[in-house]
């Protein structure tokens, strides 16, 4: 079973309908025995940095998360829940995160769109890494308007090309994070996704 | 590099589409979460539901269309119309809509804009802007009401104001490209473009695979709608794109 954790924030329907495809059980749930039970654990986000921490403290889900991570839980953060792995943040003013990966996340600056939005392709920088085991990089889809910047550059795992390289897929142990929306990403995101899965559930492919 | 978007668009009416859609093999051309998935599989990077219905149980029904969609799609999906309230917002995003397109209701309540991208990201809001040609100003007016009505607004500085209040997208409709299938209005499209760092999405006149490529090489849009020549395939998204490819245009 994989556990969605649910603190109020951000599109938890498709995320669980995603990995329900893939013939798994999901359970959308903030409880704290469900989440250290689950193969793997995704921590969705949408919204604002400051607001999604704010609601993990306030329902304790942050201990719960920090628990997960420390006990070697697969744990999947997805777009704000990624960001929300790292040290701290600068949106709306300087926040602190989860703390899994060092690094921060900071805001798009330069002559171009903001949000960064649509479809971009990925660049595995470490194609050899199981999470990409059988996979191409094709194109995944982004919404952001703040992005990633990991302290260790093994812990980047894939990037983006947008006026920049764009931390895409991050990942240490057993905490991972993709900034795209792998439920909305086509037939990679659904590939990626099963990958954690099947990962998650201890490397049976 | 990012890839330009090309999204098909479905009126949708008490849960049902409206403009038949002429598909082969469609066991309910009615039915919206099957044209989804078919634009889905055909490559779109993105769908548009625009609720045409005039009704409180019309609209209803939109939340219910919107929960099965997001269970069967792996694209994102904005739901527009009649969306006047942060928890209208609220009812269609928690279904699964990826973003909200607000139109008429943001005109008249601008805070509309700045409640909804306070509360959910500037991300899930996309503000459309229905815009004509005034040959006295020597540029573009907002019209509301799916058109009908003039507001005395300049397309540009609401464009402006829109993203100032925290609107992530611009979906951007020429009511006199509309229909025409003359191609975009790309003036438009890249006064506005051009004037915003938000991305903007071209609408109206979509005749041929190769006006979407003038929208985004003279008109500066980010993304391109089209809705009646998807749905009478009189061009598939596939050929738009293959014809872009071939004109360099990054696509998916």
């Amino acid at each position: 079973m994989i556990a969605i954790v649910d603190y109020g924030m951000g599109n938890l329907h498709s995320v669980s309908k995603a990995v329900e495809r893939l013939g798994r059980e999901a359970s959308v749930t903030s409880s704290r025995e469900e989440i250290l039970a689950a193969d793997g654990v995704i921590l969705p986000g949408v919204g604002a940095f400051g607001d999604a921490m704010r609601n993990l403290r306030e329902t304790g889900l942050d201990a719960v998360v920090r628990e997960s991570a420390a006990a070697g839980q697969p744990l999947l953060g997805i777009c704000l829940g990624m960001q929300l792995l790292f040290a701290e943040s600068e949106e709306h003013g300087t926040h602190e995160g989860l703390g899994l990966l060092p690094g921060r996340v900071v805001r798009f600056r330069g002559d171009y769109k903001v949000p960064h939005m649509g479809w971009n392709e990925l660049l595995f920088e470490q194609p050899s890494h199981p999470l990409f085991e059988g996979l191409a990089p094709g194109h995944v889809y982004f919404v952001h308007s703040y992005h990633a910047l990991p302290e260790r550059r093994e812990d980047l795992l894939a990037t983006a090309d947008y006026h920049q390289p764009v931390t895409a897929i991050v990942g240490r142990d057993n905490v991972s994070g993709m900034q795209f929306h792998p439920e909305k990403s086509g037939e990679l995101g659904v590939a990626l996704l099963r990958r954690f899965v099947e990962l998650a559930e201890g490397g049976k492919a | 590099m990012l890839a330009k978007r090309i999204i098909p668009c479905l009126d949708v009416k008490d849960g049902r589409v409206v403009k038949g859609v002429n598909f082969v093999n469609l066991r309910d051309a009615g039915d919206p979460v099957e044209l989804a998935e078919i634009y889905d599989r055909e490559g779109a990077d993105e769908l548009v539901f625009l609720d045409i219905s005039a009704s409180v149980e019309g609209r209803a029904t939109m939340v219910d269309v919107v929960r099965r969609t997001a269970g069967e799609i792996t694209i994102p999906f904005t739901v527009g119309g009649g969306i006047s309230a942060v928890e209208d917002m609220k009812r269609l995003l928690r279904a699964g809509a990826d973003k909200i397109g607000i139109n008429t209701a943001a005109i008249r309540n601008p805070d509309l804009i700045s409640d909804g991208s306070r509360v959910f990201g500037a991300q899930c809001i996309v503000v459309a802007i229905d815009a004509k040609y005034n040959a006295e100003w020597g540029e573009w007016e907002i019209f509301t009401h799916g058109g009908r009505n003039p507001t005395g607004i300049r397309a540009v500085a609401w464009a402006q104001e829109a993203e100032r209040r925290g609107a992530g997208e611009l979906l951007l409709t020429s009511m006199d490209a509309d229909g025409t299938k003359d191609g975009f209005d790309n003036a438009l499209t890249r006064a506005v473009s051009d004037s915003v760092g938000i991305p903007v999405i071209a609408s109206g006149g979509a005749g041929n695979a190769s006006h979407f490529a003038d929208a985004f090489s003279q008109g500066h849009a980010d993304a391109a709608l089209a809705a009646s020549i998807f749905h009478y395939k009189e061009v598939t998204i596939r050929e738009v794109k293959d014809a872009l490819r071939s004109q360099g245009v990054n696509v998916r």
